[in-house]
C-alpha cells in the first residue's frame, strides 16, 4: 500500500485491529448477532457494510462545508438510508436467496451504529478520499469480526463452511453432535466475548 | 449558523436528487425482482411436491422453469371443486372475490403424484404465504412450504426451517369417518401412541401464537378444497 501515505494507511489499518469497530468501539454489535449463522450471509452482509458505510462516509465528507450543522444529523440518515434501500434493491435482483436469508438486517444497516457513528465522528471533519478510507476499514473490521464469528458458528452448529459439510460422517456416526447453542445468538455472545478477550490479550489494552 | 431558507433549500435538493436516483434504481431492477419473486414461488410449490435440488442437479433459474414446465400442470378450480375449463392460476385477479382457486398438480410417468394449493393466513406479527401439497389419495399430507413470512427468526420463523415442515409429511388432513379435521401443530411433542397423533405435529417453542394462526388460516385453506379432495378421495378425479 506504497500508494498511500502513512497516515492514510493508518487511518484504514487502524479500525482493522487497534480500533475496531465491533470488539473496541463495541458498535453494531445486534447485526453481528443475526446474520452469522452461516459465514455467506455474513460475507454478504460484510460487503453491504463496506459498501454504504464507503459510499455514505464518501458523500458526506464531499458535503460536509454544505450542509447546515442543524440538520446535519437527518441529512446524514437520508443519505445512508437511500444507500442501504439502493443496496437493499441490488440484492434482491442479483442475490435474491440471500437477501431473502438477510431479510430485515439490511434494512436495519441503517440504525447500524458504525455508519452513523463514522459519519458524525469521522466524515464531518475530514476530506472525502480520508473519510472513505475510514468508512473501508471500519467496514472491514466490522466484517472481518463477522466472519471469524460465523466461521466458528457454522462449522460448530453446523459442522459446515460455506454450506459445504467439513465434519464428516463419521464423526456423526461415531456420535459426535452439532452444538445446538451455536445457531442461536447466545452463541454469537459467547465467541464474540472470547473474541474481545484474546484480542485484548493480544493488543496489550488494559480497562481502567 | 446558516440562514433558515438556506437550510430549506438543501433539504429539498438533498431529497429531490435522493429520490431520484433511488426511483431510478427500484425502476431499472424491477423486472429482475419480480422474476426472482416467481421464480422463489415455483421453487417452493417444487419443494411442497417433494422435489429437491441436489449437487449434480441444482435449482438455477433455468432448470426451475423447465422443471416446473416438465412435471406441474395447473388447473383453476371453482367453491364445488369442479375445474374451471380455459383458465389457469396466472387468470385469478386476487383483488376481487372471484372464487377460482389454483390447484398445481405433479404428474411422474403419467401418474398423477400430488397436489400442491396456496395456503396464506396471519401468524403472529404478519401474513404468512407458502404451499400444502396433498398425496394423490387426496388426504395425505406430502408437503409444506413457507416463502414468505414476518415471524420472529428463531421462534416463528422456523415454520421456514425443514424440521418442523418435514413433521407434515404423512400427516392426514382427514379422519376415518372421512370428515375434515385439518393438520393441528400441537404444544411440545407428539404422542405417538395418541389415537389424535395421525393429524398432529410437533409444535415450535416460543411460537404459540404463530402455530395457532397457522392451525387456523390451515384449516380454513383446506375447508375452501375440500370439495375438490372429496372428489378424488371418492375417485372422482379431478
Amino acid at each position: 500500500m506504497s500508494f498511500l501515505s502513512k497516515k492514510s494507511q493508518q487511518v484504514l489499518s487502524d479500525p482493522l485491529m487497534n480500533n475496531n469497530p465491533i470488539t473496541l468501539q463495541v458498535l453494531g454489535i445486534c447485526s453481528a448477532l443475526a446474520v452469522t449463522v452461516k459465514m455467506d450471509t455474513a460475507v454478504v452482509m460484510t460487503l453491504a457494510v463496506v459498501a454504504v458505510l464507503s459510499v455514505s462516509n464518501t458523500i458526506i465528507a464531499s458535503l460536509r462545508k454544505l450542509i447546515p450543522s442543524k440538520v446535519r444529523i437527518i441529512v446524514q440518515l437520508a443519505i445512508i438510508a437511500s444507500l442501504v434501500i439502493l443496496t437493499d434493491q441490488i440484492l434482491k435482483a442479483f442475490m435474491y436467496d440471500i437477501s431473502k436469508q438477510l431479510s430485515v438486517f439490511v434494512g436495519l444497516i441503517i440504525t447500524n451504529c458504525i455508519v452513523m457513528g463514522r459519519a458524525e465522528a469521522f466524515a464531518m471533519q475530514n476530506p472525502p478520499w480520508k473519510s472513505f478510507l475510514d468508512g473501508l476499514g471500519n467496514g472491514l473490521g466490522y466484517g472481518m469480526i463477522l466472519i471469524i464469528v460465523s466461521f466458528f458458528r457454522e462449522l460448530l452448529g453446523s459442522g459446515s463452511i460455506f454450506g459445504f459439510q467439513v465434519v464428516p460422517d463419521s464423526f456423526y456416526a461415531a456420535g459426535y453432535e452439532n452444538m445446538g447453542l451455536m445457531v442461536l445468538s447466545p452463541g454469537a455472545f459467547i465467541i464474540l466475548g472470547l473474541i474481545v478477550w484474546v484480542q485484548r490479550i493480544v493488543a496489550d489494552i488494559e480497562e481502567e | 449558523m446558516r440562514s433558515n431558507s438556506y437550510t430549506l433549500i438543501f433539504t429539498t435538493i438533498v431529497t429531490v436528487i435522493l429520490g431520484f436516483f433511488l426511483s431510478l434504481a427500484v425502476t431499472a431492477l424491477k423486472d429482475r425482482q419480480i422474476l426472482n419473486v416467481e421464480i422463489d414461488i415455483k421453487k417452493n410449490i417444487l419443494r411442497s411436491l417433494d422435489f429437491a435440488p441436489s449437487t449434480e442437479n441444482p435449482w438455477t433459474p433455468e432448470t426451475v422453469q423447465s422443471i416446473f414446465e416438465d412435471y406441474i400442470s395447473s388447473i383453476v378450480i371453482n367453491a364445488n371443486g369442479e375445474t374451471i375449463k380455459g383458465k389457469n392460476p396466472a387468470d385469478i385477479n386476487s383483488d376481487e372475490d372471484s372464487a377460482m382457486y389454483p390447484v398445481y398438480i405433479k404428474t411422474m410417468n403419467n401418474e398423477i403424484d400430488g397436489y400442491a394449493i396456496p395456503i396464506s393466513g396471519k401468524g403472529l406479527w404478519s401474513t404468512l404465504y407458502g404451499y400444502f401439497a396433498v398425496e394423490s389419495d387426496g388426504l395425505t399430507v406430502k408437503g409444506i412450504t413457507f416463502y414468505k413470512h414476518g415471524e420472529t427468526p428463531g421462534l416463528g420463523g422456523e415454520v421456514e426451517k425443514p424440521w418442523f415442515q418435514n413433521n407434515f409429511k404423512g400427516k392426514k388432513f382427514v379422519d376415518n369417518n372421512g370428515k375434515l379435521v385439518g393438520v393441528q401443530i400441537i404444544k411440545g411433542n407428539v404422542d405417538e401412541t395418541s389415537i389424535e397423533a395421525y393429524h398432529q405435529v410437533d409444535g415450535i417453542s416460543g411460537a404459540t401464537m404463530t402455530t395457532k394462526g397457522l392451525n387456523n388460516f390451515l384449516m380454513d385453506d383446506l375447508k375452501t378444497y375440500e370439495s375438490f379432495f372429496s372428489r378424488i378421495r371418492t375417485g372422482g378425479g379431478a
